[in-house]
C-alpha cells in the first residue's frame, strides 16, 4: 500500500482571503490543518528605517500607512511619543478632538473587520452594509484633513486644525440630484458636530442590524463558536491585546488601564467575551462600536460646549500662521526653521502606547537630541497576533484557517511595517 | 425514409425550441441575480451596458469567449477540456422530460424522474474531472469537497423524490403534476412539507450554491474546482451551473408546486405561466439565500446531510406510505 503523507499548500499570498499578503504554508492532513506556517514581509516598507532620516513631523504619514485601516490611531501614538520627549500636552479641546477621532477610528476599522470578516465566511451582505457607514466616516476624516485615509492630522502639539463649522456638502450631478440630493445632504446642512450627532444617533440602529444578519444566524455560529479558542492565561503569555485579549475574558483596555488624552472623562464599558474563541471575538467587537458610539456622542457634546486652541502655542515646535509669517521677522524664522530642519528633541526615549482598535499600538522613539529620532520601533498588535496563528488554527480545517485570519483582525501595513 | 427525417428534423427544431430558452433565460438569471443581490446589498447592480444594464451578461459571455483558453501545462489536456462538456450536457439533457403545461412536454417518458434523477447526478462527473484534470491542489480540494458533498445529497434528494412517487404513484412528472390538481391544497409541499424543503435545500447544495458553496468556496478554495479555467471553458461552467439552478426550481414547482396548475383552479385556468411563476420564486430563494447566509464548513455539510435530512426524509416516507395506505389521502383526486 502506498504511503499516505501530508500535503502541504500555499495559501496566499495572492489568495481572497489573505488580507493582503499574508502567505501561509499549510501542513494539511486532508482538510484539517497540522501545522500553519505564516510568512511575512511581502509589504515590507521599511518604515522604521525611512523615519530616521526625516525630521520628526515628517514621518507622521507614515503612521497612517502602518494599519491603513485604523490610521489617526497609529498617528496619535507617534504623536505621544514625541510630545513626552518634547515635554509639552495638547491643549484640552485637542485632547477631546483625538479622543473623538480615535473612535472614529475604532468604528472605522471594526467596520472593515466585520464587513471582511463576514465576506470571508460568505456573508456577503454586511460587507457592503459596513461599507455604507464607513464612507460616511470617512467624509468627516476627509473634512478634517482633506485626506479620506491617510489623514495626517494629529501633529505634536495638537491637532492640525479645528474641527470645520461647516459640513461639505454633496454636489449636484446628473445622477445625484433632487430628492436624492436631498437625501444625502440631509445630515450636513450644519456643522461637523451636527453631523457626527445625526450619524451617532443613527449608528446604533445600524450595529443591531448587523447583528440580526450573524449573531443569532445558526451557520455563523457553527462557523465560529469554539473555533479558535485561547484560555485567558494563554492569550497573556502569547502577548495578546486589544479585543483578542478581551474576547478572552481579560478585561485590559489601555483606554481605561493608562488613560490618555480625554478617556479619562468619558463613560465607556469594556465589553469582555467568557470562551475565547472566534463568536466572543466578534461579539466584544460588535459591542466595542456601541461603546466608540458612546464616546463620540459624549465628546461632540463637550467640544460644543468648550471653544477653544487645538494647538499649543510654542513657536518652536509649531509653524506660525502664514499672516504671522508675513508681518513678523520672528514668525518668518521660525517658519523657515521647521519647515527646514524641524524641531530638535531632547535627549531620551520614550515610549507611548495607545488602545488601537486591533489591541496595544505603540511608539517607541530613542532620540539622541536632533532633530530625527535616532531609532523608531513600532510595536504592531497584528504583529503579535498572527504569531499564534500555528497554534490558533491547528488542529481546525481549511475554513477555520480563513476565520481566524478574519478573527485576528490582520493587517499588513503594521505587520510588515 | 422520409418520415424519420422528418421527425428527426423536428425533434431537433424541439429541443432547440428548449435550449435556446434556457441559454437566455441563464443570462437573464445571472443579470436578476446581480441585480437582486445587488437591492439586497443597498447598492445599484449592473446599470451601463444597454437599457438597465439588461446586456451586461451578453457583455460577460463574449469577453470570456474572446479570452485566451489557458492550458496549465501539467494539466491532462483532454480531460481538462472535456470537463466543462460533461457538466454542462446533462444540465441541459434534463429539461427534456419537464413539462411546462399538459402538452408542452419534449419526451414524455414514464421514467421521467428516474431519468431527472441519473442526468442532475452525472454532472458530478464533470466537476471532479475538472478538479482531476487541473491538477492544481486547491482545484482538487474543491472537487473532492463536491464528490462527497453532492453524492450524500443525492441520497436525501432520492428519497424526497420516494416520498413524491407513492404520493403521486407515478414516475412520470406530467402524471405527477396531474395527481396535484385542484387547488393549492392538493399541491404536494403541504403533505410533503419535510420532503418538499428538504429537496430544495438539497437542490441548493447540489448545484453547489450559497450557502453550500464549498467546492467553489470563493474565500477559502479561491475558485474550487474551475480555479484554473479561463474564457470559453470557465463560461460554459457557468452556464452549467446556472441551467441547473433553474432546473431545480423547474423540479421544484413540478414535483412539489403544482407544475403549470392554478393555485385556484375555480378562478383562474390553468396555464404554463403558472410553471414559470414559480420556477421564477424558487430562483428567487437561491438568490436570496445567497446575499444572507454565511457559508457551511465541509464537515457541517456532511453532517446536515446525513445525520439530519436523511433521517428526516427515511421517516417521511412511512408517513406518506401510510397515509397512502390508509387512504387519509385529501389531495387524491
Amino acid at each position: 500500500m502506498a504511503e499516505i503523507r501530508n500535503y502541504t499548500m500555499n495559501f496566499g499570498p495572492q489568495h481572497p482571503s489573505a488580507h493582503g499578503v499574508l502567505r501561509l504554508i499549510l501542513e494539511m492532513d486532508g482538510e484539517v490543518v497540522q501545522r500553519a506556517d505564516p510568512h511575512i514581509g511581502l509589504l515590507h516598507r521599511g518604515t522604521e528605517k525611512l523615519a530616521e532620516s526625516k525630521p520628526y513631523n515628517q514621518s507622521i504619514g507614515y503612521m497612517d500607512r502602518l494599519d491603513y485601516v485604523s490610521m489617526m490611531c497609529n498617528e496619535h501614538a507617534y504623536v505621544r511619543a514625541i510630545e513626552s520627549l518634547l515635554g509639552v500636552e495638547a491643549p484640552r479641546r485637542a485632547q477631546y478632538i483625538r479622543t473623538l477621532f480615535d473612535e472614529v477610528t475604532r468604528i472605522l476599522n471594526h467596520l472593515m473587520w466585520i464587513g471582511t470578516h463576514g465576506l470571508d465566511l460568505g456573508a456577503m451582505a454586511l460587507f457592503l452594509y459596513a461599507f455604507r457607514e464607513r464612507e460616511q466616516l470617512l467624509d468627516c476624516y476627509e473634512a478634517v484633513s482633506g485626506a479620506r485615509m491617510h489623514a495626517t492630522y494629529y501633529r505634536p502639539g495638537g491637532v492640525y486644525r479645528d474641527l470645520p463649522e461647516q459640513m461639505p456638502q454633496y454636489t449636484e450631478t446628473p445622477w445625484t440630484k433632487g430628492d436624492d440630493l436631498k437625501r444625502v445632504n440631509e445630515w450636513r446642512e450644519g456643522s461637523m458636530l451636527d453631523y457626527f450627532d445625526a450619524f451617532s444617533q443613527d449608528f446604533y440602529d445600524r450595529v443591531d442590524e448587523y447583528e440580526t444578519l450573524l449573531t443569532d444566524n445558526r451557520i455563523w455560529k457553527q462557523r465560529t463558536v469554539n473555533i479558535a479558542e485561547v484560555s485567558a492565561e494563554r492569550a497573556i503569555e502569547l502577548g495578546f491585546s486589544g479585543p483578542m485579549l478581551r474576547g478572552s475574558g481579560v478585561a485590559w483596555d489601555l483606554r481605561k488601564k493608562q488613560p490618555y488624552a480625554a478617556y479619562d472623562e468619558v463613560e465607556f464599558d469594556i465589553p469582555v467575551g467568557t470562551n475565547g474563541d472566534c463568536y466572543d471575538r466578534y461579539l466584544v467587537r460588535m459591542e466595542e462600536m456601541r461603546q466608540s458610539n458612546r464616546i463620540i456622542q459624549q465628546c461632540v457634546k463637550w467640544l460644543r460646549e468648550n471653544p477653544g486652541p487645538v494647538m499649543i502655542d510654542n513657536q518652536k515646535i509649531i509653524a506660525p500662521t502664514r499672516e504671522e509669517m508675513k508681518d513678523d521677522m520672528e514668525s518668518l524664522i521660525h517658519h523657515f526653521k521647521l519647515f527646514t530642519e524641524g524641531y530638535c528633541v531632547p535627549e531620551g526615549e520614550s515610549y507611548a502606547a495607545v488602545e488601537a482598535p486591533k489591541g496595544e499600538f505603540a511608539a517607541y522613539i530613542i532620540s539622541d537630541g536632533s532633530n530625527k529620532p535616532f531609532r523608531l520601533h513600532l510595536r504592531a498588535p497584528g504583529f503579535v497576533h498572527l504569531a499564534a496563528m500555528d497554534e490558533m488554527v491547528r488542529g481546525h480545517m481549511l475554513s477555520d484557517v480563513v476565520a481566524v485570519i478574519g478573527t485576528q483582525d490582520i493587517v499588513f501595513g503594521e505587520i510588515d511595517r | 425514409m422520409n418520415d424519420s427525417l422528418i421527425y428527426l428534423a423536428w425533434t431537433v427544431t424541439k429541443i432547440l425550441a428548449i435550449v435556446i430558452p434556457v441559454t437566455i433565460s441563464v443570462a437573464m438569471f445571472v443579470y436578476a441575480e446581480r441585480k437582486v443581490i445587488g437591492f439586497m446589498h443597498s447598492r445599484m447592480g449592473p446599470n451601463r451596458v444597454g437599457p438597465l444594464g439588461l446586456f451586461q451578461t451578453f457583455a460577460d459571455v463574449f469577453k470570456l469567449i474572446m479570452k485566451e483558453v489557458i492550458l496549465p501545462t501539467s494539466a491532462n489536456r483532454f480531460l481538462f477540456i472535456l470537463a466543462p462538456l460533461i457538466t454542462l450536457a446533462p444540465a441541459l439533457a434534463a429539461w427534456a422530460v419537464i413539462p411546462f403545461s399538459a402538452k408542452m412536454v419534449l419526451t414524455n417518458i414514464n421514467a421521467g424522474l428516474l431519468y431527472v434523477l441519473a442526468m442532475t447526478s452525472l454532472g458530478v462527473y464533470g466537476i471532479i474531472i475538472a478538479g482531476w484534470a487541473s491538477n492544481s491542489k486547491y482545484a482538487f480540494l474543491g472537487a473532492m469537497r463536491s464528490a462527497a458533498q453532492i453524492v450524500s445529497y443525492e441520497i436525501a434528494m432520492g428519497f424526497a423524490l420516494v416520498g413524491v412517487l407513492i404520493a403521486a404513484g407515478s414516475l412520470n412528472l406530467v402524471e405527477i403534476v396531474e395527481a396535484q390538481q385542484g387547488g393549492v391544497w392538493n399541491w404536494f409541499f403541504l403533505p410533503l412539507l419535510p420532503l418538499f424543503v428538504i429537496y430544495f435545500i438539497s437542490g441548493v447544495a447540489e448545484t453547489n450554491r450559497a450557502p453550500f458553496d464549498v467546492a467553489e468556496g470563493e474565500s477559502e478554495i479561491v475558485a474550487g474546482f474551475h480555479v484554473e479555467y479561463s474564457g470559453a471553458p470557465f463560461a460554459v461552467f457557468f452556464l452549467a451551473e446556472y441551467a441547473n439552478m433553474i432546473l431545480i426550481a423547474a423540479l421544484s414547482t413540478t414535483l412539489f408546486a403544482g407544475g403549470w396548475l392554478s393555485p385556484f383552479p375555480a378562478l383562474i385556468p390553468d396555464h404554463s405561466l403558472w410553471f414559470f411563476l414559480k420556477t421564477f420564486f424558487f430562483c428567487f430563494l437561491y438568490l436570496w439565500f445567497r446575499s444572507t447566509f454565511p457559508r457551511y464548513r465541509y464537515d457541517q455539510i456532511m453532517r446536515l446531510g446525513w445525520k439530519v435530512f436523511i433521517p428526516i426524509t427515511i421517516v417521511w416516507i412511512l408517513v406518506v406510505a401510510l397515509m397512502v395506505v390508509q387512504q387519509w389521502l385529501w389531495w387524491a383526486p
